[in-house]
Parts: structure tokens; C-alpha cells; sequence
């Protein structure tokens, strides 16, 4: 009987730390509900007053109260594509570098490198941006680009340094380490068996890697693009610092822009009047679903690759 | 026929070298960072940075005493909140759930995980400001203990996934319950990769700006208690470097550089510890 109870009295002793480590657990995702609801909540002004248009227009006029996101959306979205377009390439190859050719010796100590590069916070890349990049775009990059390709209209008008291809500059260099470390990660689950086919057939080392091992990890080489795309968008500090922050749409790079996050940085604590304040969190309410939608397209993307992976590993 | 064979090779060579440059390319910007910010912050380092308050606008001199001070504040709460329910979280992930629960709280942390640090700011403020009517140290730590609470848990749940079931079962089979198991033997065998979880957290907090902007504010001087608005590190850099003045720059590099120093070497500091761990996953 007293070991019974005793027993039984230990189970209780399980069941309070399984309930206590529980309400931990759920308390993650009731601050998630609380995260969408309170930002939902907070932006009914804005959502009732402007409805779809906000996403539509172009005016933002804090004194006649008239608010549209547009240029804010489009320079989230010009500043992103262009980080993207520097960093692909240059993540990628760098993560062939790392997974396929440099030995595990020189791989790991490098991908450490990246890792601690994947660490630095976002303010001080606004400012070694702000003071490096910024004046480099103005006194070189720019008019070379206006020299050389200057017919297209994305490389005209005067080039002030700050602008959208600077934030895409930065934004470039912040993301790079994210498509290196997931992109390796997914290149060395690649079965060797695979690239040996690929030799023995008579494959040059670099025909094995692009024509076999990149196309059978492609799902998580574009989960990793994803990943970078997602944290593009929702890059702050470096932005706010080297993007100009005037709400303008041009086609031209070296234009001056505004993205969504930085109008919120900097707009949010100035803010006079409930509309005013909630078109800004009606702004950081599409900034969350983007990245919401990025990153779980994302995870199912790297999902496929190890699925399949496994599943041709088990054949 | 040995023409084409050696164009392919050729090519082979040079894409092959090509993704070695793009390495380079990559790794040298930590270099870059690091040497510019010990090339302009080294010299502005002084007795004065780390002792004194800022000095009013338009004198020179003064130092970031309180900005110091107040990210200590800031992440010592982040941690004392952050850190417990993320652990546990991850505890309850890896030893007690079933699934279907498994599955939406890691879903939730990984949602919080993705979401934009400004976001995170908005939310605190819609939380941990609006009600309260001031900005304090209290919203700033929410809102970065908010970000250290998915980090923590995840990692968390995967070092504790990696011990070995056998150590579990042997325990058990000595008569222990399934709680002074995980406390006893399963913690204990996991714990490298759990401190280390904890120390990249709290880097990876440290240097957060945006969520802070509008929840701690930003303070010239020293901010008693909890409930006032209080100067932080990566706040000082960001309205320091963007200021015009010549002697605010100096001591925005200065920040900068103690700030990247401390952040890389708590990385380094966990590196070491988890490589001195043995029955641990790759994080």
C-alpha cells in the first residue's frame, strides 16, 4: 500500500512537470495567436478605411491623413530582388566551394567564418553601409553602372550613393551567409553515389556538380533562397540606414527609396494620430505575412530535398 | 574529340575556381567588418567610453556608460524570461508530447523565429507600451526575450532528441520516474549543447536595434528601476552614426566595436563548448 501510494506519488510528481513544461510549450504558440490577433486588431482604422487601396496607393500624407503603401511595398520588393540577384550566385557558388571541393578541414573553420558573419547585427552593417558602401556606390559603382549600361533606365539619374541598388547592396551582403550555410547543409545530404555515377560516366567534376549533385538538391537550394528572401524583406536597421527613406517609385536604382520596415522605424515613435499609428502596424502586419508565407514555403522546400534524399539513400 | 575534352576541362577548372573566389569573396567581408570597425572604433576606446555619461550636444568627450548599462539590464530580463519558458518548452517538446502538439508549438516557434524583429517591436509596444502609456526597460527585455524564446527552445529540443534513448531507458529500468530521469541523466548529458543554445541566443539578441526602437526608446542618462526608457548599445550606434556630428561618429565606431567584439566572442565561446561535448548533433 505505502509503496503504492508512493509510486502513484512520483506519477503525480510527472504529470505536474509534464503539465508545467506544457504550459511553457503552449505559451509559445499562444504568443503567436497573440502576435497575429494584436496586429490585426491594432490596424482595424486602416483596414476599414482604405481597405485594398492602401495596397494601392501612393500617397502617404501623415497631415491629410491619406496613407497607401505602395512605394513602401515597392521598394521592400525592389530592394530584396536586387539582394538576391548579388547574393544567389555568390552564395551558391560559395557553398559548392565549401561542400564539394574544399576538404572537410578547410570547409568546417570556413563555414564557421560564415556562421559568425550570419551573427552581426543588422545596425552595424547600416553602418559600415552607411559610411562604406554609401560613399563607394556614389564615387564609383554608380557611374561606372551609368557609363556602361546607363541606356537602361534602371542605372539613370543622378547617383546620390543612398538609394535602392545601395540597400540592395548591403541586404546582399547580410544574406549571403544564410544561402551558404542552408545550401551546403543540403549539398553535402547529397548520396555520394550520385557524383560517382556522374565521374564514372565520364563527367568532369564540375559537369557532376552542376548537371547531378545541384539539380538533385535544387528544392533546398531554393528553400535556402526563400530563407534569404524572407529575411531581405524584414531587414531593418541596415536599411533604414543606406536606403534614402523617401517614399518614391522609380525605376531607376540610384533613386532614393523607402521600404516597409524602415517607414515603420522610423515613422512609429513620431506617429500623431491613431490612423497614422495604424497604418503602420497594418504595414507591419503585411510585413509578418510575407514572411510568413516565405518561410514556410521555405521549410517545404528543404522538406522535398531530405525526403527525397532519404528515399533514394534507401533504394 | 580531345579538343572538346580539354575545353570541358577548362571549364571544369574555371567554374571550379570561380566558386572558390565566391568563398573568398564571401568570407573576406567578416574581415572587412572586423578590420574596419578595429581601424576606426579602436582608437576612440577609452576609460571614458565605458565610465561616462554621453556629453551634451556639441561637447566632445562623454562616453556610453549607460548605454552599456542598459543593454545589461535589457538582456538580464530578456534571459530571466526567454530562457526558462524556452527551455521547458523544448523539454515538453522532447520528452513529453505526443505529435499533433509537437507539431503546432514548433510551427508556432518557428513562426516567431521568422518573423521581422520590427515586428516583434510592434507587437511589444502594442503589448508592453500602449497600455502602460511610457516606454521602459520592462518592453525592451519583452520584446527581446520574445525573440530568445523560439531560439532556445528549438535547440533545446534537438540536443535533448540527441541523447541517446539507451541512457533514458537505463535509468528508468533503475526504478527512476520519467521526471528525475530527464533532470538526472538526460539535462545532464544534453547540457553543452543547451548552454550553448542559450549563449548564441543571447548573442543573436544582443545586437537586435529595430524591436527596441520603440520599446526602450533610448535615454542620455542613467535610467534607475525598470520602468523608464534606458539607453541600449545598438540603439546609441544606430542614432550616434547617423548624426552630423564628427564626435559622435568616433564613439559610434567605438560601440560598434565593442558591440561585435562581444557578440563574436560569445559565438566562439559556445563553439568551443559544444566541440568539447562529445554525444552532441551539428547545430
Amino acid at each position: 500500500m505505502a509503496s503504492r501510494s508512493f509510486v502513484s506519488r512520483l506519477r503525480e510528481g510527472d504529470e505536474i512537470a509534464r503539465l508545467a513544461t506544457f504550459l511553457c510549450a503552449a505559451s509559445v504558440v499562444l504568443i503567436t495567436v497573440l502576435l497575429v490577433f494584436e496586429l490585426w486588431r491594432q490596424s482595424a482604422l486602416p483596414r476599414h478605411k482604405f481597405g485594398f487601396s492602401f495596397f494601392l496607393t501612393r500617397v502617404w500624407d501623415p497631415i491629410a491623413e491619406q496613407f497607401g503603401a505602395l512605394p513602401f511595398i515597392y521598394g521592400t520588393l525592389v530592394t530584396a530582388a536586387v539582394a538576391l540577384i548579388i547574393a544567389v550566385p555568390l552564395g551558391i557558388g560559395a557553398a559548392i566551394f565549401l561542400a564539394e571541393l574544399a576538404p572537410l578541414r578547410l570547409s568546417d573553420p570556413l563555414q564557421f567564418l560564415i556562421d559568425l558573419l550570419a551573427a552581426v547585427p543588422s545596425v552595424i552593417y547600416g553602418f559600415l553601409g552607411f559610411f562604406v558602401v554609401v560613399p563607394l556606390m556614389r564615387e564609383w559603382i554608380e557611374p561606372a553602372l551609368k557609363k556602361s549600361l546607363g541606356f537602361l533606365p534602371l542605372f539613370q539619374g543622378p547617383a546620390y550613393g543612398v538609394g535602392f541598388l545601395t540597400a540592395g547592396m548591403v541586404l546582399a551582403i547580410m544574406v549571403i551567409p544564410y544561402i551558404i550555410s542552408v545550401s551546403r547543409e543540403v549539398l553535402l545530404s547529397v548520396p555520394r553515389d550520385q557524383r560517382e555515377a556522374a565521374l564514372a560516366l565520364g563527367a568532369t567534376r564540375w559537369e557532376s556538380t552542376w548537371k547531378v549533385v545541384v539539380p538533385f538538391a535544387r528544392a533546398g537550394i531554393m528553400g535556402s533562397i526563400f530563407l534569404a528572401l524572407a529575411r531581405a524583406l524584414g531587414e531593418t536597421m541596415a536599411v533604414t540606414m543606406v536606403i534614402g527613406n523617401t517614399p518614391t517609385i522609380s525605376a531607376s536604382l540610384f533613386s532614393s527609396g523607402y521600404s516597409i520596415a524602415a517607414v515603420i522605424a522610423n515613422e512609429f515613435t513620431e506617429a500623431t494620430g491613431d490612423l497614422y499609428l495604424q497604418s503602420l502596424i497594418e504595414l507591419g502586419l503585411v510585413l509578418f505575412l510575407l514572411t510568413f508565407i516565405l518561410n514556410g514555403l521555405a521549410r517545404l522546400m528543404m522538406l522535398l530535398t531530405t525526403r527525397r534524399g532519404t528515399g533514394m539513400g534507401n533504394a | 574529340m580531345t579538343g572538346r575534352l580539354r575545353w570541358r576541362k577548362l571549364v571544369s577548372g574555371f567554374m571550379l575556381t570561380m566558386t572558390g573566389v565566391c568563398a573568398l569573396i564571401a568570407v573576406s567581408v567578416l574581415f572587412l567588418i572586423l578590420g574596419y570597425l578595429v581601424y576606426n572604433g579602436g582608437t576612440s576606446i577609452n576609460w571614458e567610453f565605458f565610465t561616462k555619461l554621453p556629453a551634451p550636444v556639441g561637447e566632445t568627450g562623454g562616453g556610453m556608460a549607460n548605454a552599456i548599462a542598459g543593454s545589461a539590464k535589457l538582456l538580464l530580463l530578456a534571459t530571466l524570461l526567454g530562457v526558462p519558458i524556452g527551455f521547458f518548452g523544448g523539454v515538453y517538446l522532447a520528452e513529453f508530447s505526443g505529435s499533433q502538439v509537437a507539431f503546432t508549438v514548433r510551427y508556432a516557434a518557428d513562426l516567431l523565429n521568422g518573423a521581422p524583429s520590427i515586428v516583434i517591436g510592434i507587437f511589444a509596444f502594442a503589448v508592453a507600451v500602449h497600455p502602460f502609456g511610457h516606454f521602459s526597460t520592462l518592453a525592451g527585455s519583452f520584446a527581446l526575450g520574445l525573440m530568445m524564446i523560439p531560439i532556445t527552445l528549438r535547440n533545446t529540443e534537438e540536443f535533448l532528441r540527441a541523447v541517446p534513448r539507451a541512457l533514458r531507458e537505463g535509468s528508468m529500468a533503475l526504478g527512476a520516474g520519467k521526471w528525475s530521469t530527464i533532470v538526472r541523466v538526460v539535462i545532464p548529458a544534453a547540457y553543452r549543447g543547451i548552454l550553448t543554445a542559450i549563449l548564441l541566443a543571447l548573442a543573436r539578441v544582443a545586437g537586435e536595434t529595430a524591436p527596441l526602437l520603440f520599446t526602450a526608446l533610448g535615454n542620455r542618462y542613467w535610467s534607475p528601476g525598470w520602468n523608464q526608457p534606458t539607453a541600449s548599445l545598438p540603439v546609441m550606434i544606430y542614432t550616434y552614426a547617423l548624426s552630423p556630428y564628427e564626435d559622435w561618429h568616433r564613439q559610434a565606431w567605438a560601440a560598434g566595436l565593442v558591440l561585435l567584439g562581444l557578440i563574436l566572442a560569445v559565438n566562439i565561446v559556445a563553439r568551443v563548448i559544444l566541440s568539447r561535448g562529445t554525444a552532441v548533433p551539428r547545430s
